[in-house]
């Protein structure tokens, strides 16, 4: 816990991220034989990002709740910072804690700004603070606040209602995070931004989170631990690498599925690989620049082509010849980008980015979405070769 | 012929309506004192009603959901004629009545409003620390407002109407020249307390509608147009 200097955060202390322990929590529904969570016991080092995994009505969600206390559990305690969260008034402590659930849950009477602002206002920030505090959130998340602030959860689509769902729940800065299947109800191709944009927020702003998935690539992907769930119990709890590397018993296996070695290729970034030279040319240099570039060896054309981009950005393949045509490389986009890879997905989301563009290479860019160099099938094919001789050994 | 004749009835009308022993205006005055009167004490009442019983526990709610939707199917004559039979006759008298009446169409709104708000906004709202009494205020009243006005529009359009009968109860209203107009075969009589009724009837409707837009929170219009873009 940090009181920040200065004038920004004025009233408010900073919390950076909670170390989270569960201690034999049980919850047991009225009216039901079998324990819904059973003697659940795991410790989420602060700014760790912890997945539950595991079948449906395996308990996942009710002990997600049972940390802020929309569950009250039967047994066993839960400590925050190595604090009883039990002698906690519910709602005083669900204030310090982020919850995002899959359906969101915007206030549809709110605009994009109130929505987010929802806990400041609840601990009595000052009118300032949290305006200027909504508008850094909502840029934190991809959202312009100039655009978005007075919109309403109506005019936004799937994926952007869960980014302001995401930026309300930072927005009091909690130590702790708790996201329900946040990713699940919307498309693949959002899921996976969401999923990148999630894993760079929490670089910028580490907090411990616990995350609920039924997927495990969802969770490979995400996580420093995983924790496995049958009928309540937990299975396993193991970085994901140990997890795919050696499951305890034969329900973790099946879990994980027969296609160990392919998952983990979602052990590894893009970023954590070396990648090719892009043969990069912007939009509107001269011609004989590119000419000299390639002459002295500094440009490498791929299969006889560059990549045209504007400001960075891939805009699109072209030959040699058609860069060159002219005085300046053309500024119109004439050709494809073909696929573009995002640093930070794995080497499973890049493969499956090739296949289906049914590309050999693809642009990997950064935050901005400026191309940082090339991947291609061959190398995510030798860093899982590498990978695979050594076993899988742990990482990170 | 025709028309010259369809001339002198409204003029006899306007005339009937004008006249001092019929006192148009003043009973005008007595219709609407007796609806809003009515309409205001339904209101708070209903709306009271409305909260608690989608707040409280099932049985509680669904006995008062059960009552209301009673009300609603017992004819408005019925319920004039009961609470003059019980009591006596007169304004107040005419008053209970007409609140009988509003009621249900009103806690009946209010019910299904609040008890309409997204389970999920709700659950959000209490995972991210707000109490029952904020999540009323804050979320399930302001959300249950365009429901609650047609509720309104709904009572105070039927009150409109039924005070007519309040003539039969010596409360006065517009009902008093209907009636007079009925028993001395006199139509200039009766149009000029069936018209001003008819029209008070559409104002209130008109005024209601109105109030629900200016009420309903933007964003609430917005999710409604996109319902109604999907469907159609
Ligand atoms: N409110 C409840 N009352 C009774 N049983 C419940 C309740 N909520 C969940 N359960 C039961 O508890 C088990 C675990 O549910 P849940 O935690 O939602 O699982 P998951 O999130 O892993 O799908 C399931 O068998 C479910 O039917
Ligand atoms: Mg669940």
């Amino acid at each position: 816990m940090v009181v920040l200097p200065g004038n920004a955060n004025r009233g408010h202390v900073r919390h950076d991220a909670g170390r989270l322990e569960l201690q034999g929590v049980t919850k047991r529904y009225p009216g039901s034989d079998r324990p819904a969570v059973d003697d659940l016991s795991l410790i989420v080092e602060a700014g760790q990002v912890c997945v539950l995994v595991g079948p449906s009505g395996c308990g996942k969600t009710t002990a997600l709740r049972m940390i802020n206390r929309l569950i009250e559990p039967s047994a066993g305690d839960i400590l925050l910072d190595g604090e009883s969260t039990r002698n906690r008034n519910a709602a005083s402590l669900r204030r310090e804690i982020g919850y995002v659930i899959q359906q969101v849950g915007l206030l549809p009477h709110q605009t994009i700004a109130k929505n987010v602002a929802t806990v400041p206002r609840l601990v009595g920030w000052r009118r300032g603070e949290t305006k200027a505090r909504v508008a850094e959130m909502l840029e934190l998340v991809g959202l312009d606040p100039a655009e978005y602030a007075n919109r309403y959860p109506a005019q936004l689509s799937g994926g952007q209602q869960q980014r302001v769902g995401l930026a309300r729940a930072l927005a009091s800065d909690p130590p702790l995070m708790l996201m329900d299947e946040p990713f699940s109800a919307v498309d693949p191709i959002t899921r996976e931004r969401l999923q990148n944009d999630f894993l760079r927020l929490h670089r910028t702003v580490p907090k411990t989170v616990v995350f609920v998935s039924h997927d495990i690539d969802e969770a490979v992907k995400m996580a420093d631990r995983i924790a496995v769930m049958r009928d309540g119990r937990l299975v396993q709890y193991a970085r994901p690498a140990e997890l795919l590397a050696s499951p305890a018993d034969d329900f973790v296996a099946d879990f994980v599925g027969a296609d160990r070695a392919l998952k983990g290729l979602s052990l590894t970034r893009i970023e954590e690989i070396e990648l090719d030279d892009a043969p990069l040319v912007e939009a509107g240099a001269p011609s004989s620049d590119v000419l000299d570039r390639i002459a002295s060896g500094l440009l490498v054309p791929v299969d006889g082509d560059l990549l045209v981009t504007v400001e960075g950005r891939p805009r699109a393949w072209m030959s040699v010849e058609r860069v060159t045509d002219g005085d300046e490389v053309p500024r119109g986009p004439v050709g494809s980008p073909g696929p573009i890879v995002d640093r930070l997905a794995t080497l499973r989301d890049a493969l499956s980015a090739l296949l289906d563009a049914n590309a050999r290479t693809g642009a990997v860019v950064d935050a901005e979405g400026r191309c940082v160099g090339l991947v291609s099938v061959d190398h995510i094919q030798g860093s899982w070769n590498a990978q695979s001789e050594s076993a899988m050994a742990p990482h990170g | 012929m025709e028309a010259g004749r369809r001339m002198s009835l409204w003029q006899e009308t306007w005339d009937a309506f004008n006249n001092p022993i019929n006192d148009g205006w003043g009973q005008l005055v007595t219709h609407i004192e007796l609806s809003l009167v009515s309409l205001a004490i339904a209101a708070a009442i209903g709306i009271t009603l409305g909260v608690i019983s989608a707040k409280v526990g099932k049985v509680a709610s669904f006995l008062v959901i059960a009552v209301a939707n009673l009300g609603r199917t017992v004819p408005e004559f019925a319920i004039m004629a009961l609470v003059v039979a019980l009591s006596s006759i007169g304004f107040w008298p005419a008053v209970v009545g007409l609140v009988a009446l509003g009621i249900p169409p009103i806690l009946l709104n209010v019910y299904t409003g609040i008890a309409n708000v997204d389970r999920d906004v709700i659950g959000a709202a209490r995972g991210m620390g707000m109490t029952a009494p904020q999540i009323t205020a804050r979320i399930e009243v302001p959300i249950a407002v365009p429901s609650l006005f047609v509720g309104l529009r709904v009572a105070a359009v039927q009150i409109v109407a039924t005070a007519a009968l309040a003539g039969l109860v010596g409360a006065g209203g517009l009902g008093v020249l209907v009636l007079s107009g009925l028993t001395t075969n006199q139509d200039p009589v009766l149009l000029a307390g069936a018209i001003p009724i008819a029209l008070l009837a559409m104002s209130a409707q008109l005024i209601f509608v109105a109030g629900q837009r200016l009420a309903t929170p933007r964003g609430l219009r917005l999710e409604r147009a996109d319902l109604s873009e999907q469907k159609g």
